[in-house]
């Protein structure tokens, strides 16, 4: 059955050969280039030294794929993260041994832990000197081991070319991950005959896409019994694409949808069947209808313990049905009744056939009742900048096509709570891991990849701070993203955390009299950087954001410094012991 | 409950530092593990011996497979299997300690492997519970060193009810 597009992109046309690479016999450094060209990359987020100074120099003369200069190696692996996490396709990174590959050692665990494609390419000592502490020399595949989903080291140039097509394969189908690529100095420099292989066949990796139709055919006659069944959405189903099969088979069975931090956007929030994100710092009634439901359906979520709380006490009146492509996060946390294996949008859309009107008027009627009875809300008396309002305005003036890609913190989940998400892929955060400094260089990497709406990094001033050296890679780019800096002039959710758990003793979380006076900061970069002291100045600046040219620009908005999120489960809590 | 997970790998550069990493980053128990070649050289089999209530098996055996180069995990404790572990045992031994020391030898269908004026290095194969006895029975001895194998293991293939079944039985 046809169903499912291939999770591999489609190739547009056979791209072009520059000359120079265009023979029979290549050097370890050629061969990878070519292969990027056959595999379609258009950029290399990249970092040079020692020994991948011959790739630097062959790249030198292509201009696809085109090397996108960071200025930290942790920026380009979440440059290369961003990009794939806008667009599907996986990012590709590269740079050289020792130091420069432990910098890529966080940014890895963030795609890892998220699921997201990303090839890395490092560069090794020559594999005679290997083991020997030489200069430069790190164990990188012993250090990524933990987490990467698979990782290789080429000890012959003839295997060079065999390695990056298995690399790409593995990145980018079953349940996706980061993939590494340790490549000696001698194996850059040796040569060998080029030839790409059409397909890489890997005995002990077969991903399973299709779900068993039988399960599939039970988990939809649970879902027509059911009287309170919710949907619980996570990353998996934006990473499948499945967004339009979940919304018919929603809308058809009139079955209310929730979604975890990384599935914001695979439900449009605006549908009157959306209950927004559940959590820990969830809505109340997302929160209330898991506790409640009869039926939890588990589309590409993991039952992580920001979602769950408490174990023992999650969604405990409920069975389960949970689709996803891993086997391994199936039955991991919570024993689940119909455990469906596949990919998320090739099960669903053998699902929707399947699936009946279910009857849960009373459900919704239910839920409809909390959501008068608890809203989500914030206190605004006008005066002041709350940074909800900030994140309300992005949207009003930027539209539904923009690509919001947000840093660790507080800001993290006002904007997940309040921008209200509707298309897929417009919301990039690190969820799993949770990475200060994620958010700017991701954006970066999500403008190159081309979306059709604006690029708007919100961040907090905190977070900016790790990874603000990558302004100069915006720069010399001329990317036209807008980063919101929601200024607080603290690290406001450990602030709040101490706030709320640890008797108001504010120890280390206060940046206000530290912090550098950002329109500077990015001013000596060449960038754009405005500031909003002024609630009715936020709506006038976000436009005059939007409509600057060829540059990023960066406002640091100066938000009331004592907000916190709301509604909260306090950690290992169930969601009756929700602080609204 | 203690479980006997077989695995066919690919024999490629560290594989087996994936597993072991693998049970040391969930905190798996791992008692004890065996590789060798099988009968195709690109091809290992390894024995693990674990532990874990059901649902940690469960991700034990799922998360062996999401491993690239792991192509077959088989839990083989509910199936008939042969497992096999080897131990070098050597002993203090004088002359006078000898006799008895055979005697012990000789109901575990252990051998002498290498005899010194003051030693003695046995050495015995069976199941896990067989080697663990033999041991215990020359502990009295004074045991100076041990090396034991850990654990392998292959699935039996009779069906239960053919009637090769006990011949096979009997020379097994
Ligand atoms: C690399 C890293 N270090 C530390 C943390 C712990 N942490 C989580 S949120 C946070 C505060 C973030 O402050 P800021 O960037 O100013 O954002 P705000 O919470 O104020 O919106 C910290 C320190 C983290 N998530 N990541």
């Amino acid at each position: 059955m046809p169903t499912v597009k291939d999770q591999k992109p489609k190739r547009k046309k056979r791209p072009e050969i520059n000359p120079l690479l265009d023979k029979k016999v290549l050097t370890g450094s050629e061969v990878m280039i070519r292969s990027l060209i056959e595999e379609d990359v258009d950029f290399i987020f990249g970092y040079p030294g020692g020994v991948v100074i011959p790739v630097f120099d062959k790249i030198y003369n292509v201009s696809r794929p085109k090397l996108v200069l960071c200025r930290h190696e942790q920026g380009a692996q979440h440059m290369a993260d961003g990009y794939a996490r806008a667009s599907g396709r996986p990012g590709v990174c590269l740079v050289t041994s020792g130091p420069a590959a432990t910098n890529l050692v966080t940014g890895i665990a963030t795609s890892y832990m998220d699921s997201i494609p990303v090839v890395h390419f490092t560069g090794q000592v020559a594999t005679t000197a290997i083991g020997n502490d030489a200069f430069q020399e790190v164990d990188i595949i012993g250090i990524t081991r933990p987490i990467t989903k698979h990782s290789y080291l080429v000890r012959n140039v003839e295997d060079l070319a065999a390695t990056i097509k298995e690399a790409f394969y593995i990145a980018t189908t079953g349940r996706p991950g980061p993939v590494l690529i340790d490549m000696p100095k001698d194996v850059l420099l040796s040569e060998c005959e080029f030839e790409y292989p059409e397909e890489a066949d890997m005995p002990g990796y077969k991903p399973t896409r299709h779900g068993h139709v039988q399960q599939i055919k039970k988990a939809a006659e649970a879902m027509a019994g059911a009287r309170r069944p919710v949907f619980y959405v996570g990353g998996g189903a934006v990473l499948s694409d499945c967004s339009q099969e979940l919304t018919k088979i929603a809308r058809k069975a009139k079955i209310p949808v929730t979604t975890t931090l990384l599935g914001l956007g695979a439900f449009p929030e605006n549908d009157p069947l959306s209950l927004g994100m559940l959590g820990m710092h969830g809505t109340w009634y997302s929160n209330m209808a898991v506790n409640e439901a009869d039926l939890v359906i588990a589309v590409g979520s993991r039952y992580d313990d920001r979602v769950t709380g408490k174990v023992d006490a999650f969604a405990a009146k409920a069975g389960h049905i949970h689709i996803d492509v891993d086997p391994a996060s199936i039955s991991k946390n919570i024993k689940v009744d119909y455990p469906i294996v596949g990919d998320c949008r090739s099960v669903l859309q053998k699902m929707l056939p399947m699936v009946k009107k279910s009857d849960t008027a009373e459900w919704l009627k239910l839920i409809g009742h909390w959501k008068e009875s608890h809203p989500l809300k914030y206190d605004d008396d006008g005066t002041v900048i709350k940074p909800q309002y900030v994140i309300e305005k992005i949207h009003e003036v930027c539209g539904d096509d923009t690509v919001v890609v947000s840093d660790v913190g507080q800001h993290q989940m006002w904007t997940a709570l309040h921008y209200n998400f509707v298309k897929p892929r417009t919301h990039i955060t690190s969820g799993g891991l949770g990475t200060m400094g994620f958010g700017f260089p991701a954006a970066i990497g999500a403008a190159l990849s081309g979306p059709k709406g604006k690029v708007v990094a919100i961040v907090g001033d905190g977070g900016f701070q790790m990874t603000c050296q990558e302004v100069a890679t915006a720069v010399s780019q001329r990317l036209e993203v807008i980063v919101c800096i929601l200024n607080n002039g603290f690290l406001g959710m450990v602030r709040q955390w101490q706030e709320l758990f640890f008797g108001k003793r504010y120890s280390h979380t206060c940046l206000e009299y530290t912090n550098p006076d950002f329109v500077k900061l990015v001013e000596a970069y060449g960038a754009k950087g405005l500031r909003v002291t002024k609630r009715e100045d936020v709506v006038p600046t976000l436009r005059e954001a939007a409509g600057t040219r060829n540059m990023p620009v960066f406002i640091d908005f100066r938000t009331y410094r004592h907000e916190n999120v709301f509604p909260m489960i306090p950690p290992g809590k169930m969601a009756t012991d929700i602080i609204e | 409950m203690r479980h006997t997970i077989s695995l066919l790998v690919e024999n490629k550069f560290g594989v087996l530092a994936r597993i072991s990493n693998l049970f040391s980053g969930k905190g798996y128990n791992l008692d004890s593990i065996c590789v060798g070649e099988t009968e195709t050289p690109e091809l290992s089999r390894m024995t693990i011996m674990t532990s874990g209530d059901d649902m940690v098996i469960e991700q034990i055996i799922k998360q062996l497979n999401r491993l690239i180069n792991v192509i077959k995990v088989t839990d083989l404790t509910f199936d008939e299997h042969v497992n096999r572990e080897l131990a070098l045992i050597k002993l203090s031994c004088t002359a006078s300690m000898r006799n008895s020391i055979i005697q012990i030898v000789e109901i575990f269908q252990a051998k002498i492997v290498d005899i010194s004026p003051r030693t003695l290095t046995i050495e015995v194969t069976g199941g896990h519970k067989k080697v663990e006895a033999c041991i215990n029975m020359l502990q009295p001895f004074g045991i100076r060193e041990i090396a034991r194998t850990g654990t392998t293991a292959l699935k039996r293939e009779y069906s239960g009810s053919s009637p090769d079944w006990s011949a096979a039985r009997a020379s097994a």
